[in-house]
């Protein structure tokens, strides 16, 4: 193995600009001539928009432009778009209400972009903004997730019954109804996965720039996914042809999600700076980020778990509304439906399961994929019901999990909810936990902790995700409106150099580090003589980004098939340079070798000669450049077994995480370092969501959780040390082995929290355990009995 | 308009500036040091730490104008002689920073306060660190980090 190559440890590549101040976000980018945008939004949740009167903000000192809804219809552009289609269960295509870039009509929630001030300055641009007299009409808003579908619920969309995006169902509810009735022990639960606000650090900006020359445009924007972004605002807005929008992502300061998608702020810069033919950028401010970046999570759910007398489970039952907010975001409709309902299996055999899911407008924010997507709200419900079960039938919960698991010789696994599982070994991860945890010596810390008058609690959570969606032909059949492949190309230079262009892009997971060791592995170069390139449309082959821990499980195994596309290429050059038959040829750290002999060419040489072919075989093309495209044949699967426990004070209702176990198989892991960072951030958000973060709006849609003072991000002293471990049971149907690892910890970690939670105080509360829920629970435990 | 005059990184700079500017739209527009990054609008996320005058401010929330005079470093000011400071390269050794956004304000907050408490233990440090948000990481390296850079420093 090269020593800086797959299993090392290595140090980050890219660390060196982002601890110096030298990295480039969009901010801090100027193009010359560059002026200013800033966004009027909505006050109101939801209101009728009879008139935006521009007059006075239009004679400002500074002001360009003050663009509304009118100007972006008169331009001809349209609107933006969600991209996967879900069918009702009834056959009925999903009702997608129009997605204007400035509002049109109506605006649907409070931060809807309204209209748009373009100025010389940033500050010229925002005290304009408040010059823009709108005379909205306020109209009643419909903010509850779970009661959105009543009748005489105020409609987001005019002509969209019900607030009704789509009624989905997977599985044989017929098969799931008989078995409960048969049922020895049924649990039902209800509950809520709160909302989340994704709150990546860099805020959202973007940079458009339209050249007269070309009538082509360049967009710099905080994207996940820039190829995706081109073809989105290309095809769908319509902005230009494909080809004549450079999308450039530069460094990006976080994303979890949200910068998947495709915003109508980068839409409304690229009108502004064809209108006004000088580059326009946006930075977003925080609380905009609070406002309009898409949520997550926001479910509201009823299940029924069914057991035999023996404990095994005999089905599940789940009905869950979803709320997409007011707009369908670029990916929403998929995240409670193939995302979600897919995953509830879990891991384990249970054979008949049914899910139902409505998804419903509400004036809120568009709701999408948040790390995790769908898969945390699936592992949630069913850790929640499990551990619930195992209380309510008297088992140990870790008991009832084993004898549930798929065991490690039914793989591949046919799921009843359409996934079918390749590999995986849930016993060994769960014991692992277990012994790393302590758990048969809990009761003692429990007593230790009464002693002091504290309440300790334990909780578990065996989670399991799908990532690397594909392959394509699947996505696409169940409804997805592009292909989920990826791409790479490795271009060799005449001195031996590389640079890898991968379609994926690197927010903070280290690609620049790990692509660099599949290099070093696969064809003997240094880390230090490669570099990987992405997030530039005009440098990199079309790519689909980075979201639901693709990059390496696709994007690296595309990096991989393109290094073997090199080999076959260097053989047929050494072959000649060595004056031996091309299948006597090896390839080995770096060297063409004739079998049997130390005659050798190393892959310097063989490069070389690809580029100055003055000795070369007759007929093979010069160069050493290859790409690859490659689409898997299934998602993989990682897993993980997560035990928390918990310290609970009863005159506060603080809950301390005492100690945090999370054992995970990411199948072979390329860079361990860079993979436990993946799950200590995970773990975090994890733990945000269930102990400090809620987003909440009020009955009018006032989003009363706008600002890091409201909305409570986990600091370093919410979270504790984390002990990590893996196991390894490696993916069948990539080379690489890998499964993939960004999510994990944001899945598996908030029902471990909660399970803890609900052990120490006796009683289930919902998503955040803040001091004053848990407070007010005890004391309504504690009421009862002091009556008597 | 109005002139102001301090150090930043060592150079004396004057610029004539609106009022309202604050330091860190002085560094950033006005000097091009983007090092320094903006992550909030309330003063909480620590994305904008600096030193002035030796000690971490949250530069979103002073006003050039009151940096009159002063001494400011920076992330860009930190290496010296292209020798990295201990606490960036503890960062990077430790692998305490992933997307980068809040890495320049955590290691200008993390350096004030080995400065300030050389011992500090991990309740200490994750202490301090509540005026700085990190997303990424989840705070378990950032705590390794400085914990090994105070270990450098001290000696």
């Amino acid at each position: 193995m090269a020593k800086d190559g797959i299993g090392a440890s290595v140090r980050r590549k890219e660390d060196q600009r982002f601890i110096t101040g030298a990295a480039s976000y969009t901010d801090d980018i100027d193009r010359p001539g560059q002026v200013y945008a800033y966004f009027v939004r909505s006050a109101h949740a939801h209101a009728r928009i009879n008139g935006i009167d521009k007059g006075e903000a239009a004679a400002a000192p500074g002001v360009l432009a003050v663009l509304t809804g009118e100007d972006v219809k008169a331009s001809g552009w349209g609107g933006l778009i969600c991209g996967w289609m879900i069918h009702s269960r009834d056959g009925s295509p999903m009702k997608a209400g129009p997605h204007p870039i400035l509002a049109q009509g109506k605006a649907r929630y409070v931060g809807d972009h309204v209209a748009m001030v373009v100025a010389e300055s940033y500050h010229q641009a925002k005290d304009a903004a408040e010059l823009v007299k709108v005379d909205y009409q306020v109209l009643p808003a419909c903010t509850s997730t779970a009661g959105a579908r009543d009748p005489g619920q105020p409609l987001v969309h005019d002509d969209i019954a019900r607030n009704t995006v789509y009624e989905w169902e997977l599985g044989d509810r017929s098969a799931v109804d008989q078995a409960i009735a048969r049922a020895a022990h049924v649990t039902r639960i209800d509950l809520v996965n709160n909302r989340l606000i994704p709150n990546a650090i860099e805020p959202r900006a973007a940079i458009a720039e339209y050249d007269r020359g070309s009538q082509g445009f360049t967009l710099y924007t905080t994207s996940q996914n820039p190829h995706v972004a081109r073809l989105v605002i290309a095809a769908f807005v319509g902005v230009a042809p494909e080809h004549k929008l450079r999308v450039i992502a530069p460094d990006v300061g976080g994303g979890f999600g949200s910068k998947i998608f495709i915003y109508a702020e980068e839409c409304a810069c690229l009108l502004a700076a064809k209108l006004l033919q000088r580059p326009v950028k946006w930075t977003g401010e925080r609380s905009e980020s609070f406002l309009s970046d898409a949520h997550g999570r926001d479910h509201v759910t009823h299940a029924e778990l069914a057991l035999d007398a023996e404990g095994n489970f005999t089905a599940l039952k789940v009905q869950t509304t979803a709320n997409m907010g007011a707009y369908l975001s670029t990916f929403a409709s998929c995240v409670p439906t193939y995302l979600y309902a897919t995953l509830l299996a879990g891991q384990y055999k249970t054979p008949a399961i049914y899910c139902a899911v409505d998804a419903v407008y509400t004036n809120t924010a568009p709701v999408d994929a948040y790390r995790g997507a769908g898969r945390p709200e699936a592992t949630f419900l069913l850790e929640t019901i499990v551990e619930t079960a195992a209380h309510e039938t008297g088992r140990d919960p870790a008991d009832l999990r084993r004898r549930n698991f798929i065991p490690k010789s039914a793989f591949p696994y046919q799921t009843p909810v359409a996934l079918q599982y390749d590999t995986g070994d849930y016993e060994a991860s769960l014991n692992k936990a277990l012994q790393l945890a302590d758990y048969q010596n809990f009761a003692s810390r429990r007593a230790a902790s009464e002693a002091t008058g504290k309440l300790r609690g334990i909780g578990l959570s065996c989670y399991i995700e799908a990532c690397g969606i594909a392959p394509s032909a699947v996505v696409g059949s169940l409804g997805c409106g592009v292909g989920l492949w990826e791409s790479a190309k490795i271009r060799f230079a005449h001195t031996g150099v590389v640079q890898v262009f991968t379609g994926t892009h690197s927010h903070g997971q280290g690609h620049e580090t790990t692509f660099a060791q599949l290099i070093a592995e696969k064809l003997g170069v240094p880390i230090a003589n490669v570099e990987v390139v992405h997030g530039d449309t005009e440098k990199t082959p079309v790519g689909m980004g980075t979201y639901g821990s693709r990059s390496m499980a696709v994007g690296g195994q595309a990096i991989v098939n393109a290094a073997d596309k090199i080999i076959a290429k260097g053989k047929k050059i050494a072959a000649h340079l060595l004056e031996a038959a091309e299948a006597d040829i090896d390839f080995t750290d770096g060297s063409f070798t004739v079998k049997g002999t130390d005659r050798a060419k190393t892959i310097g040489e063989v490069v070389f000669a690809a580029y100055v072919p003055h000795k070369y075989p007759e007929g093979l093309e010069p160069g050493m450049e290859e790409t690859a495209f490659y689409d898997p044949a299934n998602f993989t699967y990682p897993a993980g077994a997560y035990v928390c426990e918990v310290e609970v004070d009863p005159e506060t209702g603080v809950v301390q995480i005492a100690r945090f176990v999370a054992v995970d198989d990411f199948g072979k892991v390329i860079n361990p370092m860079i993979v436990e960072g993946q799950v200590h951030g995970g773990l975090a958000q994890g733990i945000g969501q269930a102990l400090t973060e809620n987003c909440v709006y009020d009955e009018a849609g006032q989003l009363l959780s706008a600002s890091y003072m409201d909305y409570c991000m986990p600091k370093a002293d919410n979270v504790p040390s984390f002990q990590v471990a893996l196991t390894e049971t490696p993916c069948t149907h990539n080379t690489l082995g890998v499964k993939g690892c960004g999510e994990a910890g944001a899945i598996g970690s908030p029902p471990a929290v909660m399970n803890a939670v609900t052990d120490a105080i006796g009683v289930r509360i919902s998503m955040p355990a803040t001091p004053e829920k848990v407070w007010r629970a005890l004391q309504d435990r504690r009421m009862p009995q002091a009556a008597e | 308009m109005a002139s102001v005059s301090m150090t930043v990184n060592g150079q004396a700079v004057t610029r004539d500036v609106e009022p309202r500017t604050l330091l860190v739209d002085f560094l950033r527009q006005h000097l091009d040091l983007t090092g320094t990054h903006v992550g909030c609008d309330t003063s909480q996320c620590g994305a904008c730490v600096v030193h002035m005058n030796g000690q971490s401010v949250k530069s979103c929330t002073v006003l050039a104008l009151q940096a009159e005079g002063s001494q400011i470093t920076t992330i860009e000011g930190l290496a010296k002689n292209g020798q990295l400071h201990p606490m960036q390269a503890a960062f990077r050794e430790h692998h305490a920073l992933q997307c980068g956004f809040c890495t320049p304000g955590m290691i200008m907050s993390a350096i004030d306060l080995v400065r300030r408490n050389p011992n500090a233990s991990e309740e200490e440090i994750r202490g301090w660190l509540e005026g700085n948000i990190c997303r990424c990481t989840g705070y378990h390296n950032i705590v390794k980090a400085i914990q090994a850079a105070a270990v450098e420093m001290r000696s």
